[in-house]
């Protein structure tokens, strides 16, 4: 018998509880200060003159007052413009789903031919979806000149890789079975592809569009601030000339055909799925 | 989908009728459209190869861009916080909240390049309105999407917290905070990578960054300087779209 052994719990050194290891603290301090440090050299570098923001509120008062009331006498004239920014949305968006298929099919791992193609595919999407619609509208207006031509082949340009990526996503976790029974029977690629993989990936392509279409509404109202046709030009040129209550009216008619467009899709994809 | 074979056929119909209208309604200058694709082969061949030799303006451009970017989206983070907890049918009284909530819906109406209009109006040309434009959006933006979450934290803690007497305040950083912080920062992470791409091109109207020197190059007919801008944009979006997926990849 030698001396008695003290429990296992007390010879350890009473420690409280932490949430994060020390390592895991460490690298939460030095991320968040990394963090702090890019945002003070982004605004410092900004040059900001803090002065402009003193009077701002009043600034905003004026630009607020010279808007109210709204100049109701020139929606009639806006009525035209709105209606056209309407159709270049859902005419963008309709060359888009056309274009959509065949990119799509090149940019999904299953079903592009080989390892050239698909690099097509994916370098197609990268590109339509990493310029914006407006930019995408400056480059078609040098082409056709300003229009609604210009604004059509914006909207289509930037949708076909929205509308690709997420069908291509579809094409490759489409079930592997009906792709089976369909090539069992014979079918040529063609026939695989038109038979067993785009009924499967028709409702995302139709619902995709939908959500797309809603969004390019958005898009084209500004899409006439670089000559692109739609409601954008008369809403700049208002504001180019300081016609306040016109904008006023513009702005609200924008919004009121934004919403309508989200509702009516949010509408259309509950009826989908 | 849409009923059967006849109902769908008849929408099918519908649209087509309704595609042809459009394009009889719209006003269209054919003979210009022809001429275009003749053009598009000349830009095409002006534009290459592109011109990086005054890759100092490119570079100050895209920098301001970025800057005005992250600027953007912690002075969009901290508006958006009694934004959220405003629009948040569980915390906020029904005035405040139905007011918040219009603020956001109308809000989101307008796209960036409206937005931005109005702040090159009221603040001059220059970064600095671009940066209260992304702010704006960006806030929001995150207090839709926070707000959201907010209302369905589950109650069981809130209650908790109340029940020992917290304040409001309380309440709010002890109950609702631990709930949503993760997801939050999940949404702020992504709405940088939007700012990134939205800032490329608010400078159309004058609002500073990557964008004013593309519309720029654009009106002198500068088209190989153009397709250089081209390349850096589409290249500065898919880094910050591979950005913003491993940061929230990690964040799960």
């Amino acid at each position: 018998m030698s001396g008695v052994t003290p429990p296992a719990a007390a010879t350890r050194e009473r420690r409280t509880w932490q949430r994060r290891s020390r390592g895991a603290a460490l690298r939460a301090w030095l991320a968040f200060a990394a963090a702090a440090f890019v945002t003070a050299w982004s605004v410092s570098a900004l040059d900001i003159e803090w002065a402009f923001f003193a009077d701002a509120h009043a600034q905003a008062a004026d630009l607020l007052g010279r808007m109210w009331p709204p100049r109701w006498a020139y929606l009639p004239q806006i009525v035209k413009p709105l209606v056209e920014t309407i159709h270049i949305a859902t005419l963008g968006t309709a060359i888009a789903v056309v274009f959509s298929l065949p990119v799509a099919f090149l940019a999904a791992r299953n079903t592009t031919a080989n390892r050239t193609t698909w690099l097509v595919g994916r370098g197609i999407l990268v590109v339509s979806r990493s310029v914006n619609t407006v930019i995408w509208g400056l480059v078609f207006v040098a082409v056709f000149g300003p229009g609604p031509v210009a604004g059509i082949c914006a909207v289509a340009a930037r949708s076909v890789g929205f509308l690709a990526k997420l069908v291509a996503e579809a094409i490759e976790e489409v079930q592997v079975g009906q792709v089976e029974a369909i090539a069992a029977t014979g079918a040529r690629t063609s026939q695989v592809w038109t038979m067993a993989i785009l009924p499967q990936v028709l409702p995302v392509l139709v619902g995709t569009a939908v959500y797309r279409w809603d969004i390019n509404v958005r898009e084209s109202s500004v899409l006439g601030f670089v000559g692109a046709g739609g409601i954008g030009l008369y809403l700049y040129a208002s504001i180019n000339q300081f016609a306040w209550q016109q904008v006023t009216v513009i702005l609200i008619a924008t919004s009121v055909i934004v919403l309508a467009s989200e509702a009516l899709s949010a509408f259309v994809r509950s009826r989908i799925s | 989908m849409f009923g059967g074979p006849w109902q769908r056929r008849t929408l099918l119909l519908i649209f087509a009728a309704y595609c042809v209208w459009s394009v009889r309604d719209l006003p269209i200058d054919y003979p210009r459209v022809w001429r275009g694709f003749g053009r598009a082969a000349d830009m095409l061949a002006r534009m290459w190869p592109p011109d990086f030799s005054r890759w100092q303006i490119l570079g100050k451009g895209m920098l301001e861009s970025i800057q005005m970017a992250i600027a953007a989206s912690v002075a969009g983070a901290l508006l958006c916080i009694p934004l959220a907890l405003c629009a948040a049918r569980n915390l906020a009284p029904t005035p405040l909240y139905l007011a918040a909530r219009a603020l956001i819906v109308v809000g989101r109406t307008f796209h960036e390049v409206i937005v931005a209009i109005l702040f090159v109006k009221l603040f001059g040309f220059g970064a600095v309105a671009g940066m209260l434009t992304l702010a704006f959006s960006s806030a929001i933006f995150l207090a839709k999407m926070i707000a959201e979450d907010i209302e369905n934290v589950r109650p069981g803690p809130v209650e908790a917290i109340r029940a020992t007497g917290a304040r409001f305040g309380q309440v709010v950083v002890f109950a609702i905070v631990p709930q949503v912080v993760v997801r939050a920062l999940g949404v702020f992470i992504y709405r940088i990578d939007a700012n990134l791409r939205h800032s490329t091109v608010i400078g159309i109207v004058g609002a500073g960054g990557i964008g004013q020197t593309l519309a720029a190059s654009f009106t002198r007919y500068d088209y190989d300087f153009s397709a250089a801008i081209l390349l850096c944009i589409a290249a500065l979006v898919a880094l910050g779209e591979w950005f913003s997926d491993w940061v929230r990849r990690r964040l799960r």
